[in-house]
This record gives structure tokens, C-alpha cells and sequence, in this order.
């Protein structure tokens, strides 16, 4: 089963983001970056799916060059081959990002799984995974959180393959059995993501990755600042000290409806 | 946030380690109205407390530094933050191996029980490491893991509890006010809090707040990378933080411990990066913590490689993955010592910054005594936040030194090895011609002086097997056997010495003498004209200083003091001048070139180039008085450091150059050659017998033990005068020995030279103590050229204090005889000073 | 011209006033809403109406009866490509950015999603700022990033403004007048292959709970003071139908999984009740569990972040504290079976649904 990781190269930060002082994007100087947490699964994922019915995993991301980061993460997580689509250092929309993709799909073989996550950890459109399904005719679905290859296995040569797909609702577990090829969009809790040993670390620093240079139009949704909501946390209510706080903690669990 | 209250006795900023432990021991020592203000939440508020890998090695060679962590390692395990693990540090290189025994002589010294075994011990203690890549370990079974941050909060606990102290969390400092060079409040977002002494504790943010007060604390955040490991099933089922040994891969320059679940591997191995204070980021923005930093992978993967051949065996796995990466910040300084004390810019001020969790508790106590007394237990010069000149404390030196400094932190350091950044800072105005004779300069206080001249290369052809080459690189390394050879030039003929490192102040004023009789131990009440050698006591009555007092005038005074402990001298003579101004102190190092000119032909030579009487009626030994040389005004003092007739020849500076001109000119005829610090700083003083700041002098020896005690007490008082005179009463714990070494050979055949620092040993190989528990080391250690001798110094308890004795050095894991040769000051060389007072 | 709502009956309401207020003042609320054959759209509709939504258009296909992304996004690509709107807003539930999503890729149409604020370009509208709307055809709207930390102005420029609107939206207070709603029949294509992402079927939820989606979560970190000082926590985590989670400190020391590991390197959750004990709540943990409705600390140090950020707060140390609420759950629930026995008792006399007295009354019964 052939897949590709669509991720994201975003920053990684704390209770609070710093922003420029324009208030014009996330100021990144003392921050790190990292993919999102669903991409991240939808990595692990991918890496499983191919060790259990052989394949390659590709891992795509649209970004500036330094991007080749996560796509090294991911290659050190057990990815096989990187493809970064070159868009410079600005933040796309979610249109222009779903063009990006795109071209950066376009000399790729065509996959038996196109993974992406539910929505990315800075911006959180959640719109890339349908719009590139959709382009390429693919059928798609999101908010996955459990994924298990079902039928014929291509491995073997097998023929028709199915994916079933779940995900959780307030009112249950939807599933949904999708033919390959196709696109899903996973979520956290997919499961629980490897961290890079240190041999593939080593091995993803020198890893070959692909390129591709992108200039797409931008779409409809335009940003014109970041702000921080205010902040309107109330600071704790004090249930006492020690033992004697006991009662006003069960009053509190009580009122949760927990005791 | 805490109500802040509006006065203070102390006001300490930073509660990390440091600050805390600063806070617990004022309490201690009796302070009440300490008040403890952090920026950050408790009990981790951000700083590098709260990212440390909080592991201790107790062996340095530095004895200060190991008494302060031996000491913190106490208090740590008092307060039940401290578990003992063991650590063993493992050689990869023949190189590593020469040091892991030198570091044997700093365990025997300083009284650490460590031991060298064998590649296959390690891996009995560590059992993942590969035995194969290593040659040698060097374990220290009382290697331990603590926890600053409880140990933090235990101690704060105490302080409050006794009443002491109160503690200001999420509370920013956005001021310091000063009147007049004085600390008068601390301003925080939750008010000023009004105090005469503020602590900066502050660890890498340290420089932002004491700027604040207009002063500088001289050190850069740096990054450390650390990265954790796993999970390894083998720490998983331990369930515990660590139940194996730490292991140091010194050639790597990196460590690995066992942390949980986890192998956690840190790096001093990749290049130098330095930050600035003022771009740390807040407590909410940053992702981790202010001084956890992102991780920078392409620094740290030449560290897997090499952590991967020791410990294949759990970190090759699919399942043990890279769970935690950070890029950590702690604080260098330009020479890698902590940044201690009062600051000499701003009264009041005081620095606790650029400490290690292994030192931290040791240091709060030390600070807190040196807060309440004016001194403390361990001698804290090389820590001292007075020593910076002020070149020393820019920006650019600072980053300069720490950039070349952060690999050095496991690298093997000779204890000569110069700097090779930020050189060239002050240079003599005999640099052109020192330059020109090839003179191989080491650095002192910023200057440049030769330390020996390759112009005098065809000296050794004359006085051939007089002078001893070094068989061994590790001896000779920073070493020429030419320092021999100019030093017995010097002994037959004469030799010019460049000693304008000096640091020189003039103390003048009708209160001149009175102040500067309390400052110093001898009488300084003496003719015009006499010049004085004097210790400078502690108020607890060890070794503050030892200088030079020339008197000019009846109330005008030269004070002339060495140049690596000048910036100490300044700093301690200015801040104790009379309130009243009947004093002034005026540093004219820059306005003052000196000339050493010794030997037997020295009064040839001065007599050729001045018109003025320079015979020994005239200029006795101990004088001062101004001649013309070359019609250059030359304030000539007959004195010596290294045993032999002659002068310092001090001149405006900028008649330098003319001065060695004629001097050279005049010593052609008999002979006389350029030496450097070699001669002047270790053979022939060594020789001599006297004394050196900061090897055989510090603030743990008082002047009996050092053999320096004078005939008579002076009825003034001066600093540590009672400690002095209590001194004089008891008999002294130790003495300072002179003793020869009586056998170079090591077990390959080669004659091996002690460098200073090792342990002195009875015949049975046992350590010797003295009674206030101070083992005896090496001070100095070098040639004597006219005695063919090789010569040691230390400090030896009364029962080995005994001439004719017969111990052992222990150097390189090789025990060496040795015999106490002098017990006291009495010089071996010309010990009635003959050739001095000739 | 219409603003076209994807409503059901519970986000109905909010989606209507948002609707009213970015309408131009002349522009009717209408609804949307997918359906197979017999469903019955009149009680839907009566409900809309009282929010002000004049129309509902039901549209009707065999794929549509039961949830299908691909099916619904078709065919209300279709509906927006028939009727023109200015604008479609769905809630930001994940099945309404999902149809929404598909409209929008089909229709070649932007969308912003996660929207707390709307300003639209009638030019008519006073949505409380004062600035009122800019009338050249493109929406200001701000919608949260980064897990609601942060907040992005930005504009929607299109012919037909697609957007998804957050439970947390602001509501300006337009007056709302009730209508008769319409119910307009619209039959759709819908191409057959779009069945293929139907719901296959539907489980129950799982039995069994995980740290991610378990409603309580006991935490600890350094406080608790070792791996056996847990059994507390699970006790407690046991009691209140929750499991036990940990701090990094905890993990390191090898005294929990590091599956049990909340916070930016572990587990991320978002619980009903999150109980840090011993942990300060460093920024590192912080990031893992702010998203509880209901944070309840416990810490010797008051000065803790964790403390400082909860919703309760409780001083002391956890092995004090932890026994003692276990003790006082246990108490009362013997007292809530006394008070029930006793109730039973005397039936007669006690007062119909006063179920929830019994816990708010057991208090003053020690």
C-alpha cells in the first residue's frame, strides 16, 4: 500500500503565542516547530499500514525550505521519501494550500491512501484534505480516529482493497468503508505516535528529498491580523488547605454530577 | 502574587537554587527581613533550576569548586533531595586516560574517593556500554542526582518558617534605584521594596537585572542540548530515576544518564551557542520554559553517532525513540568560574550568578557568610566578581571567551593553557621589542607578557645539561626549557624582566597612612622613601592579598600589586577608603610601565645608563628613590622577587620603549638578556621561597601558616588583626614547606615534572590532613636552575612538617619520593639573601 | 437575495441570529436541510420559524437519508448553485464543517471556518461596533487558531460567503422576528458513486476508557512523591469514572507509563474534570489539559501556575488531601443510602424530583 503524508511545519508553542508587533503573523523567533499532532498520527499510521501490507510512505509538506525539518522527522519516524513544495515563507489559505498539494502530487505515482490531518495545529481550516480529494476524484472522510486495512491486500497483489475508517460522534462511533484509492483525514488519538529512534534520525538527516517549486493563487480568505483573545480567566477558587478542604472538593464533584 | 513588603534588609532576585539557598543560609545566620522575588511561578519558575540534568560529579580540579560542591552534596542529602548513583567517566582516547589519572591526584587531593578501573568494570557497573571502544573509567561511587527544585522549596520553607523570610513569586524587578553609586530599592510591578543590599540570583538573565543598577555581571547565556531517550524497558522496570550509574563519554564531551524510562544523553560537544539576556523569551512564550529552548538537531547529530557506539546496545532499538530535545540554557563567563560577591560598580549589589546545581547550596552558604561577615569558609577569589577588569566585563570578551570556553567544559584543560580569543587587549609599551626578541606571550589580567623569549634559544647551548628538557608533551606542553636557561642568565649575569602587568594605585591624603595601616598587616609607618612588603588580611584573618607599599611622600603612597589579582585589590582598597575623604585612591597602572632589571651585573648595567649614585649606600635594599635613566625619570626600587640585585624600574608609560632601549643598550656589554614570567613567577621565586597570591596565599591560610608572620604586631589595627593575633598564639595546623623532588623516573623510564595540584602523600601512600581537615597539595611547583633541583610547595601538618621528612607526590597515578627540604620561609637559595642586599 | 443556515434544531437558534445579523436588511433567513424520503420537515420548520427563518428548503435524495459527506456537500453545492445566497453558514460541529467543506470544493468557493464574529457588507446591519458593514461584497469575520489562543481577523471575499460558526460566537442582539416558515421541497442529483462515503454503520461507544477521552482524569506529578503514592490517585480516578494521568516529572521518574503522560509531549485531553495533583503546571503540562471544562488543583505551593490557572484550587499535600475527599465521598454515599432508605420510608411525604437534594443536603448530615 503506497501512502501519502500530507503535513505541516508549525510552531511549537506555549500558554501564550508571541506575535510580531504588527500583530501580522506568530512571532517565531525563540520558537521551535513541529507537525501537527493529527498529521503527526496520520504519520505513525501510514509507517504501521506499511509494515503490516508493505509499500512506501511519502510525506509531502507545503511550506518555506526549512519544512525539510518535519519532513525529516517523519523520515526518521519511518517514512520513505520526502516531498517539499516550496511556497516561500507566507501563510497560504486554505485554497492556495489545496493547489499546492496538488502540484506537488502531480509527478507522484498515484497512491493507494492519501492521509492528511483533520486540521492543521496553527491555522485549522481543516478544508486541504477534501479540496485535494476532491481534485483528484477521491473520496474522503475525516475525523478519523481508527483506520484498519480490509479486503484484498495489495501486497499480495490482492484486488479490490477497503479501508475501514471510524470516527467518534457525541452519539457513537460512525464507520465508513472507503475504496482505495482514497483520502482520509485523521485525528489524534489515532494512535499513539512513535518518537524517531536515534538510528533513523541518522539516516533521515541524510535522506534525498524532492523539491518542487509552487507559486499558487490565493483564494478567497484573506488574513489580515492575529490577535490574543482577552484574558478572562477568573484565577482559582481556593477550596481550603489540606484535609480540611475535603468537604468543598465533594460539593465541587457533586455539583460535576461525578459523586 | 505576595503582598511585597516595603523594607528590606536583603532583597534576593531569583528563586532558583542559588537564591534560595542564599535566603536559608542569611536565615540562618540571624537575618530577618529577607525578602525572596522571582519573576516566575514556584516552584520552577523558568530558569535553568528547572532544566538542569541536576547530576554531580564531585571531582574538579579546581579545589574550589570541589569544596563548594562537596559541600552542597551535604546539604543536598540533608534535606533528603539527593540520591546517590555513582558516576564512573570513560576514556576513549590514550590522551583521556592521562587525564582521567591526572583527575586521580585531584580526587586524592581534595579528599574525593574515586577510583581507575578497568574497561570491563565499567561494564559491570554500567552493563549497556560497549567495553570495547574505551580504554579506562575514572569511578566516583559518590557521584549523586539531586533536586534543586525541592531542595529549593525546603529550604524557602525553613526561612519562612523561622520568620525570616518573605517570598515574592510573579513578581517582576522593573528597577534598581541607586543614590550615589548606592543600592537603595528594588522596584517590582507589586511595588519598591526599600533595601540596602539586593542579590542578583538570577542565573541567565543575571546581566539584565544588574544593569538595571547600572552594573554588569559578566556572563552569556549558552545553550546546552539534552535529549532524552526510551523508553528502555531496562530503566522502565527499575521504577525509579535512576538506578545505574551516570557515565561521563569525556571524549565524546557528552554524558548519558538514566532518567526513568529514559537514557538521557547531553552534549558539550557542538559548536558554541551563545544568546542574549535580553532575548530569552517570557514565561508565556515559550513553549517549554524560558530556558528551554527549541531544539537545533543538526547541532546534535554528530552526538548520536557517539552516543550510539556506547550505548548500541538500548539506544538501537525501534521502540527507544527521541522523546524530549531541548536546547538548555545555562550561564558561561569568560573564564568559566562563577561570577561572586559585591560588585565593585555599584555598592550593595551583589552577585550570585553562573553557578552549577552542584554548587549551588555550597554557594548560598558562602554568600550568605560573606554577606554577614565580610568573608567566608572557602577561599572565593577565583569566583570573586571583583577579579573582571573592566575589559573583561564587555559584552565582546565575554562572548568572545565563552565561545572559546564551552568546549572546554570536558576537554582536557592544561593548567598553563592560554586563551586564544579576545588576545592582545593591553600591551606594554616594551611589546615592539619583545615581539621583536620572540618573546611567547602569556596573557595576565588582559596584558601580554612574555613568558619566556625564543631569542635566547642559544642560551641553552650554554649552559647545556644545566637545563632540563621535559621528556613528556603533557609536562612540556606551555613550557620551555629556555625559562631555565634565561633564568640562570639571569643568576650569572643580568636579565630584563617586563613587569608592567602590575597593578599600581596612589594613596594620598592626611588619612593615607592611617587607612592604609588598617588595610595591610605590616608597618607602614616608615621613612619616606622605604618600601614595604605586606600580606592584606581577610577579617577572618587568611591571605586577602600580598603587596608592595612604596612610601613617596609623608602622605603620599604607592600601592603595587600583582596583575592577576589586581582588579580584587582595587575593589577591596577602594571600598574600604575613609568616609571622610582624608583619603584618595587613584589607580595608575595605565600611567606606570615597570622594568625588572636583575643578577649580579644589574648595578653595572642601571650605573651605565643613569648619571645618578645607584650603589648600594645610596639606594639600599628596600628604597625607593627617582633617578634619570636615558633622561627618562625612573622611579627605581630596590627590591627583588627573585632573590638577585637589582630594581623595579617604574616609568611614565609612554616613555617605556626609550627606557628598554637604554637599559638593553647599557646591558649589552655584560650580558644581559630579556626573561619572562617564567623566570620571575616560578623558578626564581621558587628558589627564593616566596610566596604567590593565589597558589600559596588564599583566604583558608593565615600568615603563620604561610611562614609570613612579622617579628613584631604593629599597635594599629588592620583587618583580621585579632584573627591574627590568635593566629600567633596557637601553633599553626600546617606550615608552608618547601620540598625537592627526589626521583623523576616513572614506571616507562622518563622523567615526569609535577605541575601543581597534586596530592602529598606519607611513604605509606595515605593522605595526609591537617587538623582543620585541609589535605596537603602541591601550591607550586618547578625548577630550580641554580639549585639542579626540582622544587614543590605545600602546606603540611607539624608532624610532617620536619626537614629531611620523606614523602611521596602522587602525579598521573605514579607516586614519586619527595623530601621536605625547607620547613617556613628560609629561601634554599642564598638563604641569608646575600646577593639580594649585595 | 438569502443567507442560508445548515441547521438542526439545536444550533438552529444561533445560527439564525448570526444569519440576521450579517443580512443585508432587505435579505431573508432561510434553511437548509438534507433529507431521504419521508422525512417530515413541518416540526423542523415550525421551530426555525420562531427563530426568524422564513423558508426551509428540503432537499431530498436516497443517498442524503442518512449522513454522507461527499452525498451532502454535492447536493448542497447544488442548492447554493439554484438559489445564489449571499452567504451559508453552518455550525462548526465536525459534520458541519465537513458538508460545508465538500460545498465549498465543489463550488470553487473559499470558506472560514471556526468563526466567533461576523461582520457583513449590507451596510445596513449594526452589529454592535458601530462600524456597521462595508458594503463591498466581502465579510469581516474572526475566527479562532491554535486551539483558541489566538484570534484571526481576516476577510471572506466571494460571491457566496461559506462560513462555519463556533459554539463561542458572539450573538449581537438584532431583534428577532418570528415567521411562518415555508417548506420548499428541492429535489437534487446526487451522483450515485457519492454513496461510497455513507455510514457503514454505527457502534456504541466503547467500553473502557482512554486518557484522551476519558470524562475525569486524575493527574500527578512531583507532589505525589513516587510510583506507589499513585494508588491514591486510582482510587480516586476508580470512585469518579475517570483514569489516572501524569506529568512529564513522573514519567522521567519512572513512576507512571509513559502512556499515562499528559501535556505537550504526551496525551492532549480535553476532560470534564481534570485533577492535577502535585503537578505546578509547568507550560509543557499546561498545554496537555487546559482544555477541561473544569480544572481542580491540588499543590502544597499556592504560587504553583497550576494553582494560579485552575478553576479550584486546594493547598496541601496530596497523600493529606486525596484520603480525606475519598473518605468524604465514601461518607456521603453511605448517607445518600441512608437518605434513601430513609426516603423510601416515609415516600409518602417526600417531595417528587428532589433526587438532587440528597447531595446537596448530605453535608449537614455529618
Amino acid at each position: 500500500m503506497d501512502i501519502v503524508v500530507c503535513i505541516k511545519r508549525v510552531p511549537a508553542f506555549g500558554a501564550q503565542v508571541p506575535l510580531t508587533d504588527d500583530g501580522s503573523s506568530v512571532d517565531t523567533r525563540h520558537l521551535g516547530f513541529t507537525i501537527g499532532p493529527h498529521e503527526e498520527c496520520a504519520v505513525e499510521e501510514a509507517v504501521r499500514l506499511t509494515t503490516a501490507h508493505g509499500g512506501r510512505v511519502t510525506v509531502l509538506t507545503v511550506g518555506p525550505q526549512e519544512a525539510d525539518e518535519q519532513l525529516r522527522y517523519a523520515l526518521a519516524m519511518g517514512a520513505h521519501r520526502g516531498v517539499l513544495v516550496d511556497t516561500g515563507t507566507t501563510e497560504l489559505d486554505p485554497e492556495a494550500t489545496a493547489t499546492a498539494v496538488l502540484a506537488g502530487l502531480t509527478d507522484e505515482p498515484e497512491p493507494d491512501l492519501l492521509l492528511f490531518g483533520d486540521a492543521s495545529a496553527d491555522a485549522g481550516h481543516g478544508q486541504v484534505g477534501v479540496r485535494v480529494a476532491l481534485a483528484r476524484g477521491l473520496p474522503v472522510v475525516g475525523g478519523i480516529t481508527g483506520l484498519e486495512a480490509d479486503g484484498g491486500d495489495p501486497a499480495e497483489g490482492g484486488g479490490a482493497a477497503w479501508l475501514r475508517a471510524s470516527r467518534d460522534t457525541p452519539d457513537g462511533t460512525e464507520v465508513f468503508r472507503l475504496p482505495l484509492p482514497t483520502a482520509v483525514a485523521v485525528k489524534e488519538g489515532l494512535n499513539l505516535p512513535r518518537y524517531p529512534t536515534l538510528p533513523g534520525r541518522l539516516k533521515a538527516k541524510k535522506a534525498a528529498l524532492r523539491t518542487v517549486a509552487c507559486a499558487p493563487e490565493r483564494g478567497g480568505l484573506r488574513t489580515h491580523g492575529l490577535r490574543r483573545p482577552a484574558d478572562d480567566r477568573a484565577g482559582a477558587i481556593a477550596l481550603g488547605r489540606g484535609a480540611d478542604a475535603a468537604p468543598a472538593v465533594v460539593d465541587v464533584l457533586a455539583e460535576l454530577g461525578k459523586v | 502574587m505576595t503582598e511585597i513588603p516595603e523594607r528590606a534588609d536583603v532583597v534576593v532576585v531569583g528563586a532558583g537554587i542559588v537564591g534560595n539557598s542564599v535566603c536559608h543560609h542569611l536565615a540562618e545566620l540571624g537575618w530577618r527581613n529577607i525578602v525572596l522575588i522571582d519573576k516566575g511561578p514556584l516552584p520552577d519558575p523558568g530558569g535553568s533550576t528547572g532544566h538542569a540534568s541536576n547530576f554531580i560529579f564531585p571531582v574538579d580540579h579546581s579545589r574550589e569548586i570541589t569544596a563548594l560542591t562537596t559541600d552542597s552534596m551535604r546539604q543536598y542529602d540533608k534535606l533528603g533531595t539527593l540520591i546517590t548513583c555513582g558516576g564512573v567517566e570513560v576514556a576513549r582516547e590514550p590522551e583521556r586516560v592521562e587525564e582521567l589519572k591526572r583527575r586521580m591526584a585531584s580526587a586524592q587531593a581534595w579528599g574525593v574517593d574515586s577510583e581507575l578501573i578497568e574497561p570491563r568494570r565499567v561494564a559491570e557497573l554500567v552493563p549497556f556500554v560497549d567495553p570495547d571502544i574505551l580504554l579506562a573509567g575514572f569511578w566516583t561511587p559518590s557521584v549523586a542526582v539531586v533536586d534543586p527544585l525541592r531542595a529549593g522549596a525546603l529550604m524557602r520553607e525553613q526561612a519562612i518558617a523561622d520568620g525570616a523570610l518573605t517570598v515574592s513569586a510573579g513578581t517582576t524587578v522593573t528597577g534598581i534605584r541607586t543614590d550615589r553609586g548606592r543600592v537603595q530599592a528594588v522596584c517590582t510591578d507589586a511595588g519598591d521594596v526599600e533595601t540596602p543590599i539586593v542579590v542578583v540570583a538570577c542565573g541567565v538573565w543575571s546581566p539584565r537585572i544588574a544593569r538595571l543598577a547600572g552594573a554588569q555581571i559578566p556572563l552569556t547565556p549558552a545553550v546546552h542540548q539534552m535529549m532524552d531517550v526510551g523508553p528502555i524497558p531496562e530503566f522502565e522496570s527499575t521504577g525509579t530515576a535512576i538506578a545505574y550509574p551516570i557515565v561521563r563519554d569525556m571524549d565524546a564531551l557528552m554524558y548519558e544518564r538514566q532518567s526513568g524510562a529514559d537514557l538521557e544523553i547531553g552534549s558539550y560537544a557542538h559548536r558554541p551557542i551563545l544568546h542574549e539576556p535580553d532575548d530569552i523569551p517570557s514565561l508565556d512564550a515559550a513553549a517549554l520554559s524560558p530556558t528551554q529552548l527549541p531544539f537545533t538537531s543538526d547541532d546534535f547529530d554528530p552526538q548520536l553517532e557517539q552516543a550510539l557506539e556506547l550505548f548500541g546496545s538500548i539506544l538501537d532499538r525501534p521502540d527507544a525513540g527521541v522523546r524530549h530535545a531541548i536546547n538548555g540554557l545555562l550561564s558561561l563567563t569568560p573564564d568559566g568560574a562563577p561570577v561572586l560577591g559585591p560588585s565593585p560598580e555599584v555598592d550593595g549589589l551583589w552577585s550570585a550568578a553562573a553557578v552549577w546545581i552542584k554548587e549551588g547550596p555550597g554557594v548560598g552558604r558562602m554568600m550568605a557568610e560573606w554577606l554577614t561577615h565580610g568573608d567566608c569558609e572557602f577561599d572565593m577569589h577565583g569566583a570573586d566578581i571583583a577579579r573582571f577588569y573592566p575589559h573583561q566585563r564587555t559584552r565582546e570578551h565575554v562572548r568572545a571567551r565563552a565561545n572559546e570556553g564551552f568546549n572546554k567544559t570536558y576537554g582536557i584543560v592544561h593548567p598553563r593553557e592560554q586563551w586564544e580569543s579576545a588576545r592582545g587587549r593591553k600591551l606594554s609599551p616594551f611589546h615592539a621589542r619583545e615581539r621583536e626578541a620572540g618573546a611567547v606571550f602569556f596573557e595576565v589580567g588582559g596584558w601580554e607578557r612574555p613568558h619566556w623569549y625564543e631569542s635566547n634559544r642559544d642560551l641553552l647551548d650554554e649552559f647545556g645539561d644545566r637545563v632540563h628538557e621535559r621528556p613528556h608533551e603533557w609536562d612540556a606542553r606551555w613550557w620551555s626549557p629556555i625559562v631555565e636557561a634565561e633564568h640562570l642568565a639571569l643568576r650569572e649575569r643580568a636579565a630584563m624582566i617586563d613587569l608592567t602587568a602590575f597593578a599600581q594605585f596612589d594613596v594620598r591624603g592626611p588619612g593615607a597612612l592611617d587607612y592604609l595601616q588598617g588595610m595591610t598587616m605590616a608597618q607602614l609607618d616608615r621613612p619616606v622613601g622605604r618600601l614595604c612588603y605586606t600580606p592584606v588580611l581577610t577579617p577572618g584573618g587568611g591571605f586577602r592579598s600580598d603587596l608592595t607599599v612604596v612610601r613617596l611622600g609623608e602622605d603620599h603612597f604607592r600601592v603595587i600589586t600583582g596583575g592577576a589579582d589586581g582588579a580584587r585589590d582595587r575593589y577591596w582598597f577602594e571600598s574600604h577608603l575613609p568616609a571622610d575623604g582624608s583619603a584618595s585612591l587613584v589607580d595608575v597602572t595605565s600611567a606606570v610601565c615597570t622594568l625588572g632589571l636583575w643578577g649580579p651585573r644589574a648595578r653595572d648595567v642601571l650605573a651605565a645608563a643613569t648619571e645618578d649614585d645607584v650603589s648600594g649606600e645610596a639606594l639600599p635594599f628596600g628604597t625607593a628613590r627617582w633617578i634619570a635613566v636615558d633622561g627618562i625619570p625612573v622611579l627605581a626600587l630596590r627590591v627583588s622577587y627573585v632573590g638577585d640585585l637589582g630594581w623595579e624600574l617604574h616609568a611614565p608609560f609612554e616613555h617605556g620603549q626609550a627606557l628598554w632601549d637604554a637599559i638593553a643598550e647599557a646591558g649589552r656589554p655584560h650580558g644581559t638578556v630579556p626573561a619572562g614570567i617564567g623566570v620571575y613567577g616560578t623558578t626564581g621565586r621558587l628558589e627564593k621561597g616566596y610566596r604567590l597570591m593565589g597558589a600559596e596565599l588564599d583566604g583558608e591560610y593565615d600568615p603563620v601558616e604561610a611562614g609570613l608572620a612579622l617579628p613584631k604586631v604593629k599597635a594599629a589595627d588592620f583587618i583580621g588583626k585579632d584573627a591574627y593575633l590568635a593566629a600567633r598564639e596557637g601553633t599553626p595546623a600546617a606550615t608552608l614547606c618547601t620540598l625537592t623532588v627526589d626521583d623523576h623516573t616513572s614506571a616507562d623510564g622518563i622523567a615526569r615534572y609535577p605541575q601543581g595540584g597534586e596530592p602529598i602523600l606519607t611513604p605509606a601512600g595515605e593522605r595526609i590532613v591537617d587538623r582543620k581537615g585541609r589535605g596537603s597539595f602541591v601550591t607550586s611547583a618547578g625548577p630550580a636552575p641554580s639549585l639542579s633541583g626540582y622544587l614543590l610547595m605545600a602546606y603540611l601538618p607539624p608532624e610532617f612538617a620536619v626537614e629531611g621528612t620523606r614523602l611521596q607526590v602522587e602525579y598521573m597515578a605514579e607516586r614519586y619520593p619527595v623530601t621536605v627540604a625547607r620547613v617556613g620561609r628560609t629561601p634554599l637559595f642564598d638563604p641569608e639573601d646575600l646577593r639580594m642586599k649585595a | 437575495m438569502q443567507l442560508i443556515v445548515v441547521a438542526d434544531a439545536a444550533t438552529a437558534p444561533e445560527l439564525a441570529a448570526v444569519a440576521r445579523s450579517v443580512a443585508g436588511r432587505d435579505d431573508a433567513v432561510e434553511a437548509v436541510t438534507f433529507a431521504g424520503a419521508g422525512f417530515p420537515a413541518a416540526d423542523l420548520a415550525r421551530e426555525l420559524g420562531g427563530h426568524g427563518v422564513s423558508r426551509l428548503h428540503v432537499v431530498r435524495h436516497e443517498l442524503l437519508g442518512d449522513y454522507a459527506p461527499e452525498a451532502w456537500g454535492s447536493a448542497l453545492a447544488t442548492v447554493i448553485d439554484r438559489l445564489g445566497p449571499s452567504g451559508v453558514l453552518a455550525p462548526a460541529t465536525h459534520r458541519g464543517t465537513e458538508v460545508l467543506t465538500h460545498a465549498a470544493a465543489r463550488a470553487g468557493l473559499p470558506l472560514a471556518t471556526n468563526c466567533v464574529r461576523l461582520a457583513g457588507d449590507g451596510g445596513s446591519v449594526d452589529d454592535g461596533s458601530g462600524d456597521g458593514g462595508s458594503g463591498d461584497g466581502v465579510w469581516r469575520v474572526t475566527r479562532t487558531r491554535s486551539g483558541g489562543v489566538l484570534l484571526e481577523d481576516a476577510e471572506l471575499a466571494a460571491p457566496v460567503k461559506l462560513v462555519t460558526v463556533a459554539a463561542a460566537v458572539e450573538i449581537p442582539g438584532v431583534p428577532v422576528q418570528a415567521a411562518d416558515c415555508e417548506v420548499v421541497e428541492s429535489a437534487v442529483d446526487v451522483p450515485p458513486e457519492l454513496g461510497r462515503t455513507r455510514v457503514a454503520e454505527r457502534v456504541a461507544s466503547e467500553t473502557g476508557l482512554s486518557l484522551s477521552t476519558a470524562p475525569v482524569v486524575v493527574s500527578g506529578g512531583r507532589g505525589v512523591g513516587g510510583a506507589d503514592g499513585f494508588a491514591v490517585l486510582e482510587q480516586l480516578a476508580e470512585r469518579l469514572g475517570g483514569v489516572v494521568g501524569c506529568s512529564r516529572v513522573a514519567t522521567n521518574n519512572g513512576w507512571r507509563p509513559h502512556r499515562d503522560q499528559v501535556g505537550l509531549t504526551g496525551t492532549k485531553i480535553a476532560a470534564d474534570l481534570y485533577i492535577a495533583c502535585g503537578i505546578s503546571g509547568a507550560t509543557q503540562h499546561w498545554v496537555g489539559c487546559m482544555d477541561s471544562a473544569v480544572i481542580l488543583a491540588i499543590n502544597t505551593d499556592p504560587e504553583a501556575p497550576m494553582m494560579q490557572r485552575a478553576t479550584y484550587a486546594v493547598e496541601g499535600d496530596v497523600h493529606e488531601v486525596l484520603p480525606a475527599v475519598l473518605e468524604e465521598i465514601r461518607r456521603r454515599g453511605e448517607s445518600a443510602v441512608a437518605a434513601r432508605a430513609d426516603r423510601h420510608a416515609t415516600e409518602e411525604a417526600a417531595p417528587a424530583g428532589s433526587s438532587s437534594a440528597a447531595s446537596s443536603a448530605a453535608p449537614s448530615a455529618g
